[in-house]
C-alpha cells in the first residue's frame, strides 16, 4: 500500500499484530523465562512474570547431569550428517536435471516428492527390523542414513529450483574453456550457488534437528539426540520445571535463531518452489 | 549443452539419488507387505508362518482402528481449518502498515521451528496441567475450576498445540502469496467502488488460492503423520480417545511387539495416505503448476 | 590453422529437422557472417561447430583434424556468448585467466597473457573489478579477452552486439573488425542484422530455415542475390519485389529493383507519394505507382516532395533482378 496510513490506522493495527504475536511466541517466552527461575518460584502460585530471582543454576546443573551435552552432540552430528550426505547426492542430481533436462525430468521430480508422502509409519516395522538386524539400532549413522534419504526430495528439489536461476550460458562458457565437468561444478556452479546451497543447508539442518519419528524410534541412548532426550520427561516429576525449561531453552535454540535467518529459505523449500 | 557426454554424464549424476530414494521406497514396502502377510511377533519368535489376512482383519477390526482413523481425521482436518483460516487473518493482518513488521514476523513463526517434544511439554506441564499450570492458573483467577485438557479432551488439547506449531507456516506461506499481490490490482477495484469485504472475497482469495492448495497439501502430507506431541502428551489416552493411525501402529510394533499386525496396519497406512493424496491433488491439481 | 570444413551436418531435435543438412567451408583467417531470420539456425550451427550440441549426421574437421565427436575443451576454438556468460563471481584478471587455469598453466604465464590480452583490449584498469561492476561493452571486451588468451583456431561470435544500445554496437562493430584484421584468426560471427553482416564479413552464410540460401561475399550477396530470399534480406530498405503484369513485361515472375536503384523524375512509373521520410542526407519515399503498388524509393536529400505529390519513377535498367516462379534469379 503505498499510500499515506494515518497514525491512528497504524497504531490500532500494530497494536492488534503485536498482540497476536505475543500471544503467539508467550508459550516460548514463558519456557524461557522459567528457564532463569529457581525451581520453587518456578511453580508458584500465582505464577512469577518477572520480578523473580533470576537465576543460571538450572543450565548448569542440565549441563551437569544427564550427559546432556552427549545428546546435544547427537543432534549436532546427525543434522550435520544428514545434510552433507543429502548435499552429496542432491548437488549432482540438482545439477543434471536442472542443466540436462530430459523428457523426464518433471515427472521424475513430482516421482521424487512423493516418496516423501509415504508416511514413515508404513515402513517403521522393517526399518526397525532391518536396523536390528545390522546392528544400526541405535547407532548414529543409521539415522543419518534414515534422515538423508527422508529429506533427500526437499533438498533436490529445492537445489534445483535454485540451480535453475544460473544461466546455463556460464557453464557453457566454462566448457568452452576447457573445463572438465568437475571443474565445471567446483570452480564454476558451486560458487555461484552457495546462496541457494546454503539456504538448503539451513532447513535440513532445522528439519533433521527437529525430526521426531525416526529419532525417539531408532534410538534408545547412545545415538539419541535432543528428540529424546526431552521426550523422556512426559511424565515429569513434581518440582523439574525449571530444570526442564532450560534443556528446553538449549534445545530450541539453536534452530529458533537459524529459523528467524531462512524464512525465504522455509517457503520456497517447503513448498517445493512452487511458492516464492 | 545437450551433449551425448553432458548427457551420459548428467545419468551418472542423477542414478544414486534415484536409486537410492527407489531402493528406500521398494524395500521397506516389499517386507512391509510380507510381513503383514506373517504371522510375527517378537515375542513370540517361535510363532511362524502365513497368516494371509489375518493381520489385515484383526487390524481393522480391533476397536481401536476405526477410532484412530476418526482421530486421524479429526486432527489433520482440525489443523488445517485453523491454521488455514488464521493463516489468512494474520496474515493480512501483518500486511497491514504496522510498526516493526519485522520482529512481528519473527515473533510469529517462532512456533514452527519448536521440536515437537518440546512443544509437546510446554503446552503439557506449562499451561495444561491442571494443578499449575497457567490455564488452571488462570481459571483460578477468575474464580472457575481448572479444566483438564489433555485429561478430558485429549484430541482437542493436541489439535491445539500442533496447530500452534503449524499456524507459522500456513501464515508464512500465505503472508508470502499476499505480498507479491499488485496494490494496483486493489487500487483498480476499489476505484471499481468494491469495499474491503468484496476486495478480500473477489481479489484477494483467489490470488491467494494457490498458496492456500500448496498449504493444505504440505501440511496434510506432515500431519497425517503427527507422532511426538502425542507421545509426549496422552500417549494415545485416555484409552484411545487420542490415538491416531501411526500411533496405534506404533504401539502395536515398538510397544507389542505385533510386528505382522503393525506392519498389516503400516500397510492400511500407506493406502490411506495415498487416497487422500490423490483426492487432494485431483481436487485442487488444477490450481497447482509443478 | 583455423580452417574449418563441414560435410553433410545434419542435426534434429527430436522429429525437428532443424538442420536438414549443410555443407560449409570456411578458410583460415576469414571473417565469416552467419546471419539469417530468427529461427533459421545460425546458433545452432555456430553451437555445433562449437561442440555444444552434438550433430546428428555429417561429419566436421577443424585444423584438418576430425573433430565430429571432440568435446568443446579439446576443438581449439573459443566463443563470445550473447551474454557474455562471465564468472560473476571472480575478478576481470581471474575471468580471463580460466581458461589458461584450465589448461594447468603456471600463474606466471597466466599473468603474462591476461596483461597482454588487457593491453589489446584497453582493459589494464579494469582487472581486479567484478562483471557486475562494469559497462556493457567493457563487459564485451572481457568476453573477448578470455577468448583470445587462448589462442584458438578460430573464434566464434553469438550475436554479441544485441544486448548493447545503437551507439555502443557501432563502435564495438569496428573494434572486433579491427581485432580481426590485427589477430587474422578466422572468425565465425552470428547475427541477425544485416548491416553488421555486409560491414564486417569476408564471407556471409545466409541461412534459412536450416538451409544454406547463399554464401558469397557482401557485394556478391547484394549484386547477384541467388533467390528472393537473399535479394529481400540483404540491403536497408529491403528490395522492391514486383509481381504480376510489370514482372511478366521483363519475362519473369517477380521483378526486383532495390531504392536507391530508382530515379524521380520522368520515367515509366507514375504514381503518388505516400508517405515520405526526410533525413537530410537522404530521401525515403513510399510510392503509390499505378499498375504496380507499392515503391520504395530512395533519394538525394534535395528532394522536396510531400504526400500526395505526383511523381515519376525510373529504375535503372542495369540493377533490375528476375526471379522466376520458384523464386530463383534469372541471368
Amino acid at each position: 500500500m503505498a499510500r499515506h496510513v494515518t497514525t491512528q490506522r497504524r497504531a490500532i493495527n500494530s497494536a492488534a499484530a503485536w498482540t497476536v504475536a505475543l500471544m503467539l511466541f508467550f508459550p516460548i517466552l514463558w519456557t524461557v523465562l522459567t528457564s532463569f527461575k529457581p525451581e520453587a518460584q518456578a511453580v508458584a502460585s500465582p505464577p512469577i512474570f518477572l520480578g523473580f530471582d533470576w537465576t543460571l543454576q538450572n543450565y548448569v546443573d542440565v549441563n551437569e547431569q544427564r550427559d546432556y551435552f552427549r545428546y546435544f552432540v547427537n543432534s549436532v552430528i546427525i543434522a550435520l550428517g544428514s545434510t552433507a550426505l543429502g548435499l552429496v547426492l542432491a548437488i549432482p542430481a540438482a545439477w543434471s536435471m536442472a542443466f540436462v533436462p530430459g523428457r523426464k525430468t518433471k515427472d521424475l521430480l513430482m516421482w521424487m516428492l512423493s516418496t516423501k508422502m509415504m508416511p514413515a509409519v508404513g515402513v517403521l516395522v522393517p526399518i526397525y527390523l532391518l536396523f536390528k538386524t545390522l546392528g544400526l539400532l541405535d547407532t548414529r549413522i543409521g539415522l543419518v542414513v534414515v534422515l538423508t534419504l527422508m529429506n533427500l526430495p526437499i533438498i533436490v528439489w529445492m537445489l534445483y529450483t535454485y540451480f535453475k536461476e544460473i544461466p546455463g550460458e556460464i557453464l557453457e562458457a566454462a566448457r568452452m574453456d576447457g573445463a572438465t565437468l568437475k571443474s565445471e561444478i567446483l570452480y564454476v556452479l558451486t560458487p555461484m550457488a552457495v546462496p541457494g546451497i546454503a539456504s538448503t543447508v539451513l532447513l535440513n539442518i532445522i528439519l533433521a534437528w527437529n525430526e521426531a519419528f525416526w529419532t525417539i524410534n531408532l534410538t534408545v541412548t547412545d545415538a539419541a539426540p535432543l528428540t529424546k532426550f526431552i521426550s523422556g520427561f512426559s511424565s515429569p516429576q513434581g518440582l523439574f520445571y525449571a530444570k526442564l525449561s532450560a534443556a528446553s531453552t538449549m534445545a530450541i535454540a539453536p534452530i529458533l535463531i537459524m529459523g528467524w535467518f531462512s524464512q525465504k529459505q522455509l517457503v520456497r523449500g517447503l513448498t517445493f518452489g512452487a511458492v516464492k | 549443452m545437450a551433449t551425448q557426454s553432458s548427457r551420459k554424464a548428467a545419468r551418472a549424476m542423477l542414478s544414486p539419488t534415484v536409486i537410492l530414494l527407489l531402493v528406500w521406497m521398494i524395500v521397506p514396502l516389499a517386507m512391509t507387505l510380507w510381513f503383514s502377510l506373517q504371522r510375527y511377533n517378537l515375542l513370540y519368535p517361535d510363532r511362524t508362518g502365513f497368516n494371509d489376512f489375518g493381520n489385515y482383519t484383526r487390524f481393522v477390526l480391533s476397536p481401536a482402528f476405526g477410532g484412530a482413523v476418526v482421530n486421524t481425521l479429526v486432527l489433520v482436518v482440525g489443523v488445517l481449518a485453523i491454521t488455514v483460516i488464521l493463516g489468512i487473518l494474520i496474515a493480512l493482518l501483518i500486511d497491514q502498515p504496522i510498526w516493526g513488521q519485522g520482529i512481528v514476523r519473527i515473533l510469529v513463526i517462532s512456533p514452527f521451528f519448536i521440536m515437537p517434544p518440546v512443544a509437546a511439554l510446554i503446552w503439557k506441564n506449562m499451561f495444561m496441567n491442571p494443578t499449575n499450570g497457567l490455564f488452571a492458573e488462570a481459571a483460578k483467577f477468575i474464580g472457575l475450576s481448572p479444566y483438564d485438557f489433555l485429561g478430558n479432551a485429549p484430541l482437542a488439547s493436541i489439535i491445539l498445540i500442533v496447530a500452534w506449531q503449524w499456524l507459522p507456516f500456513a501464515t508464512l506461506i500465505l503472508l508470502t502469496a499476499l505480498q507479491s499481490l499488485s496494490s494496483e490490482e486493489l487500487e483498480a477495484a476499489e476505484m471499481d467502488g468494491a469495499g474491503p469485504v468484496s476486495r478480500f472475497w473477489y481479489i484477494m482469495l483467489p490470488h491467494l488460492a494457490r498458496a492456500i492448495t500448496v498449504v493444505v497439501l504440505i501440511q496434510t502430507i506432515f500431519l497425517l503423520g503427527i507422532f511426538g506431541e502425542i507421545l509426549v502428551t496422552t500417549n494415545g489416552g485416555p484409552g484411545t480417545s487420542s490415538t491416531t493411525l501411526p500411533y496405534l501402529i506404533y504401539k502395536e510394533a515398538l510397544l507389542d511387539f505385533d510386528v505382522g499386525t503393525a506392519a498389516a496396519g503400516g500397510v492400511v497406512a500407506v493406502i490411506l495416505a495415498n487416497i487422500v493424496a490423490f483426492f487432494l491433488m485431483r481436487a485442487i491439481g488444477k490450481n497447482l503448476d509443478a | 590453422m583455423g580452417k574449418i570444413t563441414l560435410h553433410q551436418v545434419r542435426k534434429s531435435f527430436g522429429e525437428v529437422d532443424v538442420i536438414p543438412g549443410i555443407d560449409l567451408t570456411i578458410e583460415d583467417g576469414e571473417f565469416v557472417v552467419f546471419v539469417g531470420p530468427s529461427g533459421c539456425g545460425k546458433s545452432t550451427l555456430l553451437r555445433l561447430i562449437a561442440g555444444l550440441e552434438d550433430t546428428t549426421a555429417g561429419t566436421m574437421q577443424i585444423d584438418g583434424r576430425e573433430a565430429t565427436h571432440l568435446p568443446p575443451a579439446q576443438r581449439g576454438l573459443a566463443m563470445v556468448f550473447q551474454s557474455y556468460a562471465l564468472y560473476p563471481h571472480m575478478t576481470v584478471r581471474k575471468n580471463i585467466a580460466f581458461p589458461l587455469k584450465m589448461a594447468g598453466m603456471t600463474a606466471a604465464e597466466q599473468e603474462a597473457k591476461v596483461q597482454h590480452a588487457a593491453k589489446i583490449l584497453n582493459l589494464t584498469n579494469y582487472l581486479d573489478r567484478r562483471p557486475g561492476q562494469l559497462s556493457g561493452g567493457q563487459r564485451q571486451r572481457v568476453a573477448i579477452g578470455r577468448a583470445i588468451v587462448r589462442e584458438p583456431a578460430a573464434f566464434l561470435f553469438d550475436e554479441p552486439l544485441s544486448n548493447l544500445d545503437a551507439a555502443l554496437r557501432v563502435t564495438m562493430r569496428q573494434e572486433i573488425s579491427e581485432l580481426h584484421q590485427s589477430l587474422k584468426t578466422t572468425m565465425i560471427y552470428v547475427t541477425h542484422d544485416q548491416v553488421e553482416a555486409m560491414t564486417m564479413a569476408d564471407k556471409i552464410v545466409v541461412l534459412n530455415a536450416g538451409r544454406v540460401e547463399q554464401v558469397g561475399s557482401p557485394l556478391d550477396l547484394y549484386h547477384s542475390p541467388r533467390n528472393l530470399f537473399v535479394a529481400g534480406f540483404i540491403g536497408s530498405p529491403k528490395m522492391n519485389l514486383i509481381t504480376g503484369a510489370e514482372a511478366a513485361k521483363y519475362n519473369c515472375t517477380t521483378l526486383g529493383v532495390r531504392p536507391e536503384h530508382i530515379r524521380v523524375g520522368e520515367g515509366p512509373w507514375q504514381g503518388v507519394v505516400g508517405l515520405s521520410e526526410h533525413l537530410g542526407s537522404d530521401s525515403f519515399i513510399k510510392v503509390e505507382v499505378d499498375g504496380i503498388g507499392t515503391i520504395n524509393v530512395r533519394a538525394s536529400g534535395e528532394i522536396g516532395v510531400h504526400h500526395g505529390d505526383p511523381i515519376k519513377l525510373s529504375p535503372d535498367m542495369d540493377k533490375l533482378h528476375r526471379f522466376d516462379g520458384e523464386g530463383l534469379a534469372l541471368k
